[in-house]
């Protein structure tokens, strides 16, 4: 009886609690979806970098943070696909450097952009990753010795980094990634839609799903 | 206390017992929806009351059974750390206790306000009411039922 009344308190507890939070997912992953709709113009902004064709009709808008190791990990993945769908994928990179002095990084990766140098400077500054963070902490300083042999104009990516313009590109991505709901890093919208769950599953599900509607 | 005039039968005990522990897992299971379902990111001081509150569910679950009156020796230490905490939090999160003493610094602070039910329920106030009334519930158990 004790053991009867104990057993089907903790089950209809967990239920309760394995219900509640399908509940809330589903909501929450509908209200996401309608906050990327109402603000779409957020997505892509004239200074972010991109990779892929600009007719591809699968559009990735990935928010990333430098300093963040799952986005660190996300990286080859979404490169892969573009690699697998080089006509079809076109990605768009948003800074939203959550990480404290992340922002610093942000800029020199922008600055890079200026020189043409975006994409292989952010992979040499990735795989460094575990260098130049430590416990959560940006160590700016550490960054440098890892973009030897990039080809960048080193005096002019200082002044570059300084630039009030960089600073204003990473305002504008900030406050996209606030008005479309992006608090955790990396965030993915395929065509528009956010992910309904984070997970590399759930992105490749989603880009597969855009790629059969956009390519029959 | 020896000559109490009121005493409870051992299925009374067993009855509190497994109110406390329904507390605790009711507490546990509302912690882990905020942090890993809404997606609170917990503050230092939260986290310190979670450290209380989740063994207590296995604590007290095995002194169900079978039925251990001796259960409050291992519970109550938590429980009451639980509370102190507890109140602390509320402390700082009602501004009484300035933030810069308190062990949070990294990221979120615990003086935020993330929930406010009916418009003054809060969370350490939540937190300090469930302690409390596990702690209630072991003294009834300590003092009331005879050995």
């Amino acid at each position: 009886m004790k053991k009867t009344l104990f057993v089907s308190a903790g089950l209809l507890l967990l239920l309760t609690f394995l219900g509640a939070a399908l509940y809330f997912k589903a909501e929450r992953a509908g209200e996401a979806e309608q906050l990327a709709e109402a603000n779409r113009a957020g997505l892509t902004r004239e200074h972010a970098p991109t990779l892929g064709p600009s007719s591809a009709k699968v559009r990735i808008v990935e928010f990333i943070d430098p300093a963040c190791g799952t986005c660190k990990r996300f990286y080859p993945f979404v490169k892969d696909m573009l690699i697998a769908h080089p006509e079809r994928i076109h990605l768009t990179l948003r800074y939203a450097p959550f990480h404290e002095n992340s922002e610093q990084v942000t800029a020199l990766l922008l600055a890079a952009a200026k020189q043409g140098l975006h994409w292989e400077t952010l992979e040499a500054v990735l795989n460094a990753q575990d260098d130049w963070v430590e416990n959560h902490v940006v160590q700016v300083d550490k960054v440098w010795r890892h973009l030897d042999g990039l080809g960048l104009d080193m005096d002019k990516l200082k002044a570059d980094m300084a630039d009030a313009a960089i600073a204003k590109q990473i305002d504008q991505d900030l406050a996209d990634a606030r008005s479309l709901g992006v608090s955790k890093t990396p965030e993915f919208f395929v065509n528009g839609k956010p992910l309904p769950s984070f997970g590399f599953e759930q992105l490749k599900t989603l880009v597969d799903e855009a790629l059969a509607q956009a390519y029959p | 206390m020896s000559a109490t005039p009121i005493t409870l039968s051992p299925g009374q005990a067993w009855n509190l017992l497994f109110l406390a522990w329904l507390v605790a897992a009711v507490s546990t299971l509302a912690a882990l929806f905020l942090g890993e379902v809404m997606g609170y990111t917990p503050c230092v001081l939260c986290w310190y009351q979670r450290i209380c509150m989740f063994p207590l569910v296995l604590i007290l679950a095995a002194g169900l059974f079978p039925f251990d009156r001796r259960v409050l020796r291992y519970a109550l230490p938590l429980a009451l750390a639980g509370l102190a905490l507890a109140l602390w939090h509320w402390g700082v999160a009602a501004g009484l206790i300035p933030e810069q003493v308190t062990p949070c610094s990294q990221g979120v602070p615990c003086s935020r306000e993330l929930v406010s039910w009916f418009g003054f329920l809060t969370l350490p106030m939540l937190s300090a009411l469930a302690f409390s009334s596990i702690i209630a519930l072991l003294l009834l158990i300590h003092f009331k039922v005879p050995e």
